[in-house]
């Protein structure tokens, strides 16, 4: 302690660039000493990975081929300092391990673990020269904590990646504007109707509306579990601003529970045209518009 | 600029041009009121279809002159009002009250046709026939 205490008074842009040379030396023999007991240490991880029930999703042969991968480019980072392998390696770790189930805590668990068992070796390696062990595990810890700093921000990047897609893919599925008939548009509303969504297709009923210069829209919503005041005051605002383009707009499908639950609230419903099912409306529909449908 | 207005047999017409001023609309207001007296017309379109945005002004300016233009025994129908105009008037509050509102030219013409009917007309007709 004393000799790092009397380096850091130095100072100095000298004192810095030799704190920096001999960090680069100790991180050299670290590196030395890793791979010298490449095998005993990967083994003791794998080991202890195991043992915390980490990866519970992966087999141990996979484990272990993955251990060794991560163990080289952990070694490689503390070498080079340049975390951009490693980064490249965990993206396309977690993008492989992702959907077999594994969990944020275990990816930061087995990085940890694997801090901790090197850190263990240099405990043994050093014990008889506590400053020197100071010395090692000030050059080791910074390096260390960012490694495990990169491969928790990646795996939880392509995790937000992940479902940013799901996203984007459910909200493509979800709100087909449909034409049914000349000028009559169906709109059928299946799940949850989040204020986004909601905003989303009035922008694509609306669109709707004018590409296929609709008359009577039919709104049906018997796919949707629930609805709040924000959503049942978007249908109101939709209906508006289809009736501001001249399409009547007809809303089917409210189940009783919804039904109780917008009188509940006191959602004025009274300038939409609703009928109970979509049969209906679409029949209403029909006649709106002057359709007249005969069985031959 | 002045809002030029079109006389299309029965009905007016005037499209409303992207760029205007207040001055403008409440000019139209007086302009269509004289005409719809001077042409004996039965309907008036106003034509939005160029606009990109409606203010509070704008929507009230609107439903008032289609007020003096029923007062003046004719009915008003707008149209054109485009997706993103027609949502955020409905954002905003922005109402056009009892006032009609259609697609586009086309259907204005025919909602028009439909509204400028005198409803008693179809009744006369009936109680005439011998």
């Amino acid at each position: 302690m004393a000799t790092m205490n009397a380096k850091s008074r130095k100072g100095g842009p000298d004192g810095i660039q030799k704190t920096g040379e001999s960090t680069r030396v100790l991180l050299t023999e670290l590196v030395a000493h890793l791979r010298q007991n490449r095998t005993q240490l990967r083994e003791e991880w794998a080991r202890r990975i195991t043992e915390s029930k980490l990866l519970t999703a992966m087999t141990q042969e996979e484990i272990f081929v993955e251990a060794t991968a991560v163990y080289d480019n952990y070694v490689a980072v503390l070498e080079t300092g340049s975390v951009e392998a490693l980064q490249e390696y965990a993206l396309d770790l977690s993008e492989r391990i992702i959907p077999r189930g594994v969990e944020t805590h275990e990816v930061l668990g087995i990085v940890l673990l694997l801090r901790d068992v090197l850190a263990r070796s240099l405990f043994k390696k050093y014990q008889s020269d506590f400053g020197m062990l100071n010395r090692v595990l000030d050059a080791y810890e910074p390096a260390a904590n960012r490694i495990a700093n990169t491969v928790g921000v990646s795996f939880v990047q392509e995790r937000e990646r992940i479902i940013r897609q799901q996203q984007e893919a459910i909200r493509e599925l979800s709100t087909p504007v449909l034409q049914f008939r000349d000028r009559l548009l169906i709109l059928p509303i299946i799940g949850v109707i989040d204020p986004q969504r909601a905003r989303q297709l009035t922008e694509q009923l609306l669109q709707g509306i004018r590409d296929n210069r609709a008359k009577v829209v039919v709104i049906d919503i018997t796919g949707v579990p629930a609805v709040d005041s924000t959503v049942a005051n978007h249908l109101v605002q939709t209906v508006d601003a289809s009736k501001l383009m001249g399409a009547t707009v007809i809303v089917t499908g409210l189940s009783a529970e919804i039904a109780r639950t917008l009188v509940t609230i006191g959602v004025d419903l009274s300038k939409m045209k609703t009928v109970g099912d979509l049969q209906g409306g679409i029949e209403e529909a029909e006649r709106l518009l002057g359709y007249q449908l005969v069985r031959q | 600029m002045r809002v030029p207005i079109l006389k299309q047999g029965d009905y007016l017409i005037a499209s409303i041009q992207p760029v205007f001023a207040d001055q403008d609309l409440l000019q139209l207001h007086d302009d269509l009121a004289a005409q719809v007296g001077k042409y004996r017309s039965k309907g008036v379109i106003v034509d939005v279809t160029a606009l990109d945005a409606m203010d509070s002004f704008a929507t009230r300016t609107l439903r008032d002159l289609a007020q003096s233009v029923r007062l003046r025994g004719a009915e008003t129908v707008i149209v054109g009002i485009q997706p993103e105009v027609a949502f955020a008037m409905v954002q905003l509050g922005l109402e056009f009250g009892t006032v009609q509102t259609a697609l586009d030219l086309e259907e204005g013409l025919a909602l028009l046709g439909v509204l400028a009917q005198p409803p008693q007309a179809a009744d006369e007709v009936q109680e005439w026939r011998p």
